[in-house]
């Protein structure tokens, strides 16, 4: 299940700006009757961007300036909620590739690990910066480097917090973790027979 | 120095440690419903994969299912699409299914535990982010993504990173009308929305002590909404008479050898912890949520906060509420008790205990779900039914139901519900203006006979 390596995310930034942006406002429950992710894409963010009525709310993901964004940059406790990685497959599938914010929830990041979406931490006032330089210029290229654990913005070098599970997975391409997984298959079914408990 | 349940447990399900720095855990009992589980058998089909120990996964269908009419093919054809295919993938994979016709459908976290499933020292995983319920017995149970639902079909294990553990430490005893909902909402709304993340809590005190299951369910059920992935309670006599002749329950000599792994596995009083928070519950109100996460959320005499931060100042707008004002009084328009926080059969007496003899307010859109057919039964066997029926309550047949409002029970518009479920995300109930209180069955069954958010103790004379 290897996917190859991520080392390194570059492109553009879309402000999303708040805190604990649940996984019911990335995709609302109603789009989550599917059998398959495909197609999931066109529904993320969906209440947050359209009224009932359909029209367009004005959410940064839909202002022309930042189309063609794949960084989301947020706040605080990014993906609390559910479990449904419907959460990142929509974000996935819409285009983004990476994620700033100050914090993530925990399950979300586990999902979007095995989707190689890149998560990376940084504390809110340089989240800020960088939301200050997108607005005024869009256009401006933001390079996400895995392996040095760096952010750069026109000419400005920022730290990032990436998990160092999350990096070496991300530079070994085991972030899909089934082929580590299913390689010590024969192992784990020594293991189950010692297993006090079964069913 | 001594260990705790979870640092046991864990140590008992690692089979290797991965290179990354991630465990490859076992996952010794694996949970599934319709909705995370589809994409995860497309995934095994595409991969030409197979389930490695079928014995171990059950099958649940809760978050789409309709609760009044369930006739085949139902109303809604994705739901039918989704229905159907957690059919077939069960049947090809030789996987255990608690269809409605087996009598033992219901909500999955309902379900496991009334089955006998979820047994202490144990790991769950569960494609759901409330799996922490299982905690209830000393199990540690993990909400996963799909393509961990994937990892666990295929290989029974899952990557994941250790925990660190907090104790939170009850002190005190309950108030009237005061239930474990109200104490895992003050917890939340104590340490936060995301207090808990990386951490497995702990939760212990003489109140917990003397919990019955279905009310320590409650409060690990609602772990996740504090951040933490996993919760649990040291298995007590509480927890085995619970667990004593349920359908999976170990029997007879199988009995004693686990009674024995069980009390083998409960946190030594020496244990250690990465932290230790002590929490006193004595003037514990009825607990309400005023605002868009379960933090935001205030005993039902005190008044809404009046500062002026961007959180307060959206959730005040989402919910149409005004800073300093009590919610106390609010015009409730549907009053909704069920879900695998408060939808089983102690949730329903409860309730039911109080409204025998009064009626729900007129305009007032009340109903129950029990959490799953074995509890409606029982329920039924108690005329419980009869007293909610007669209050002006639907009575409905079992699923998740307006707790995500993947069905046709849904808000409409901006209504407000008193619900005794766990979200109240912005249109978590199905109507993107839609708003949510959480609150405990005995304070939502008060506020349905009022019309109006209401103190139980007022409105029952507790
Ligand atoms: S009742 Fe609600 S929280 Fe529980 S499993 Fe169903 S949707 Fe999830």
């Amino acid at each position: 299940m290897s996917l190859g390596p991520i080392k390194k995310v570059s492109g553009r930034g879309v402000p999303i700006i708040g805190d604990d942006i649940d996984t019911d406002r990335i995709i609302p429950a109603r789009y989550l009757k599917c059998v398959t992710f495909d197609g999931i894409g066109e529904f993320v963010f969906y209440d947050e961007r359209f009224n009932p009525d359909g029209s367009s709310k004005g959410h940064t993901i839909d202002n022309p300036k930042f189309k063609g964004a794949n960084i989301i940059l947020t706040g605080n406790n990014f993906g609390c909620g559910s479990s449904r990685e419907h959460a990142p497959q929509s974000i996935k599938r819409a285009g983004f590739n990476a994620i700033i914010a100050e914090s993530f929830a925990e399950i979300f990041f586990g999902n979007s690990l095995m989707l190689g979406i890149v998560c990376a931490t940084m504390p809110k006032s340089e989240i800020l910066e960088i939301v200050r330089i997108v607005e005024d210029k869009p256009e401006e290229v933001i390079d996400i480097d895995v392996e040095k654990k760096s952010l750069i913005i026109g000419g400005k070098v920022y730290n990032i917090e990436i998990k160092d599970s999350a990096q070496k997975a991300f530079l070994e391409g085991t972030y899909d973790s089934l082929g580590e997984l299913m390689r010590n298959i024969e192992l784990v079914k020594e293991f189950e027979k010692g297993l006090p408990y079964r069913f | 120095m001594g260990k705790n349940l979870f640092q046991k447990v864990w140590e008992k399900h690692e089979v290797y440690k991965l290179p990354g720095g991630r465990s490859q855990l076992f996952i010794g009992l694996h949970l599934i419903h319709e909705v995370t589980s589809p994409q995860a058998f497309s995934m095994l089909r595409e991969l030409g994969l197979g389930v490695a120990f079928p014995d171990r996964t059950f099958a649940t269908c809760d978050h789409i299912i309709p609760t009044d009419d369930i006739k085949r093919p139902f109303a809604d054809p994705l739901a039918e699409e989704m229905m159907q295919a957690i059919e077939k993938n069960t049947k090809d994979f030789g996987i255990k299914f608690f269809s409605p016709e087996t009598g033992y459908q219901g909500v999955v976290h309902i379900v496991g535990p009334e089955m006998g499933l979820t047994q202490p020292g144990i790991t769950v995983a569960c494609g759901d982010s409330h799996t922490a319920t299982h905690g209830a017995f000393g199990a540690i149970a993990f909400g996963i993504g799909t393509s961990q639902v994937r990892d666990v079909l295929a290989t029974q294990t899952m990557a994941i990173n250790n925990f660190k553990v907090r104790k939170i430490f009850l002190k005190g005893k309950l108030g009237k009308a005061v239930y474990s909902k109200d104490i895992i909402l003050n917890i939340i709304r104590k340490l936060g929305v995301n207090g808990g993340i990386g951490y497995a809590y702990e939760f212990a005190g003489d109140v917990i002590d003397k919990m019955s299951m279905e009310a320590r369910m409650t409060i690990c059920n609602m772990a996740i909404e504090g951040g933490a992935r996993v919760g649990y309670i040291n298995p007590d006599q509480t927890t085995y008479s619970y667990l004593k002749g349920k359908p999976y329950a170990p029997k007879g000599g199988d009995w004693d050898r686990m009674l024995n792994y069980w009390e083998s596995i409960k946190s030594d009083s020496d244990a250690t912890y990465d932290d230790v928070v002590e929490l006193d519950i004595n003037n514990l109100e009825p607990m309400v949520t005023w605002g868009i996460n379960p933090e935001q959320c205030i005993g039902i005499s005190e008044n809404i906060p009046a500062d002026d931060s961007n959180s307060v100042k959206e959730a005040l707008e989402y919910m149409k509420l005004k800073p300093g004002q009590k919610m106390k009084g609010e015009k409730v328009d549907v009053v909704f008790i069920g879900s695998c926080t408060n939808g089983r059969l102690e949730d329903l007496r409860e309730a039911a205990r109080y409204l025998k003899g009064h009626r729900v307010a007129k305009g007032v859109k009340a109903f129950v779900v029990p959490g799953s057919y074995t509890i409606r039964k029982q329920a039924e066997a108690e005329g419980l039914h009869s007293i909610f029926i007669d209050a002006g309550f639907e009575w409905r047949l079992p699923g998740c139901s307006m707790c995500l409002a993947m069905n046709p029970d849904q808000l409409v518009g901006d209504q407000l519900s008193v619900s005794t479920s766990n979200r109240n995300f912005k249109g978590r109930q199905g109507s993107s203006t839609g708003r949510t209180v959480l609150a405990s069955p005995v304070t939502a069954a008060a506020s349905a006979v009022a019309g109006v958010i209401s103190d139980p103790r007022e409105v029952f004379s507790i």
